[in-house]
């Protein structure tokens, strides 16, 4: 990032963080890559999200005091454009996250007991139960209603979409993690150890190292 | 054969290209339902029999109740993948359906639609703490700050920041801000000009 975009951010930057708004687009943006990559939903920023919307808004605000032709406004004004495509993006591959696996997600989220780990906020829960009971009574209308009375209902673990957890994604390691598991499914007890080393790359199945991606000793490429 | 409707309907579905919608088949579906209804009426024929003790029609019932199944999975399949397309054109022209695709959708489907666009709006609106952001915008990575466009119908004034007025004609190029025309490239107003 440019050190003419510093300017800008920091006369905004007094809500006394910890992080500095290009730490904050940083993590945004890894978060982006990472939804993108990951078979499944993954927790939710909408404080990042946040945060860098309120960023996006001061700075158009800031530009709008600076004079007409100075050059550095079509900097900032790109600088302005490429992170609200960051964050639209990335709420848009979540929101079409959210859409088809609705039911599992909701689910999901009905059992959830740590609430750090929840993968949907607030709003996106509201989203997502609107859309299935939309989805739910649409079937019911056409065809459910209609059908003889023991086909009736609409058996959402049946019928509806889950995520492949068992789909193969590229990583990397952040932090040296020794001693992963990689239990072999296919039962025959091929269980291996991997250790992890940081900056190596690997491809594997997603579900062994979801937890590692979660407490961030890996990302997603 | 058992089935063979709900195939056809799910092969009509597959056959029209990514993008366009056929007319919603509402005939085919009827059909399917009474083909299930005659279904559920034999299977409880014979299973009142085998309850009575006679066993010989008990392998038919299981054989029909999977084609019930088979029926409703069908059915429902078609329903949801025409949602996906409609929803897909949501993304593309916003929240007013052009009117050959409204010729195709059915009474339900309009009203899902806009219970959707509902849904979506309210979600882009709680965004950012409530100051909203719309999300059907900024769908390719920004290059440029402005784009070169070709007017392809007469639009009249349209005013861009601060005041700025261009007139849109037919046939004329512009060279505006790319987040000011995105709507109007989106439906069919302006070309973009690589």
């Amino acid at each position: 990032m440019s050190d003419t975009e510093e300017d800008v951010i920091e006369g905004s930057d007094d809500e006394g963080e910890a992080m500095t708004a290009s730490e904050v687009l940083k993590k945004l943006e890894e978060a982006w890559i990472t939804e993108r990559m990951s078979p499944t939903l993954e927790c939710h920023q909408s404080e990042l999200v946040d945060c860098m919307l309120d960023q996006i808004n001061q700075m158009t605000e800031n530009l709008k005091r600076c004079k007409k032709h100075d050059f550095r406004l079509a900097i900032h004004k790109m600088e302005i454009d490429r992170i609200r495509y960051v964050i639209s993006s990335y709420l848009r591959v979540r929101l079409e996250k959210i859409e088809r696996f609705s039911h599992y997600l909701l689910e999901k989220e009905a059992n959830m007991t740590d609430e750090t780990m929840a993968a949907l906020s607030p709003h996106e829960v509201a989203y997502a139960k609107d859309y299935a009971a939309n989805l739910e009574s649409h079937f019911q209308t056409l065809v459910l209603q209609h059908v003889p009375e023991n086909l009736r209902t609409f058996d959402s673990a049946k019928m509806s979409i889950k995520p492949n957890l068992d789909s193969y994604i590229f990583f990397k390691v952040k932090q040296e993690t020794p001693g992963v598991l990689i239990e072999d499914d296919t039962g025959e007890g091929r269980d291996e150890e991997l250790d992890l080393q940081e900056g190596s790359q690997h491809l594997m199945r997603y579900k062994p190292i979801s937890h590692l991606l979660h407490s961030g000793a890996v990302t997603l490429i | 054969m058992l089935g063979e409707k709900a195939l056809e309907l799910i092969k009509e579905l597959d056959r029209s290209k990514d993008g366009q919608l056929p007319t919603f088949n509402e005939d085919s579906i009827r059909m399917v339902l009474e083909e299930m209804t005659t279904l559920f009426e034999q299977n409880q024929r014979d299973v009142n029999a085998t309850v009575a003790g006679d066993v010989r029609f008990f392998s038919g019932v299981h054989l029909r109740h999977a084609a019930l199944e088979r029926n409703k999975r069908c059915l429902l399949a078609y329903l949801y993948n025409r949602l996906e397309r409609i929803k897909a054109m949501r993304w593309e022209f916003g929240s007013i359906l052009p009117a050959e695709i409204r010729a195709n959708i059915c009474e339900p489907e309009v009203q899902w639609f806009s219970r959707y666009n509902k849904n979506l709006a309210a979600y882009m609106r709680s965004l950012g703490e409530g100051t909203g952001l719309d999300l059907t915008q900024d769908t390719k990575p920004p290059k440029n700050l402005y784009v070169e466009v070709r007017c392809l119908k007469d639009y009249g004034e349209f005013e861009i920041e601060e005041g700025d007025i261009v007139v849109l004609q037919k046939n004329t190029t512009h060279y505006l801000p790319m987040s000011h025309c995105q709507h109007l490239i989106r439906q069919g107003i302006l070309e973009h000009v690589e």
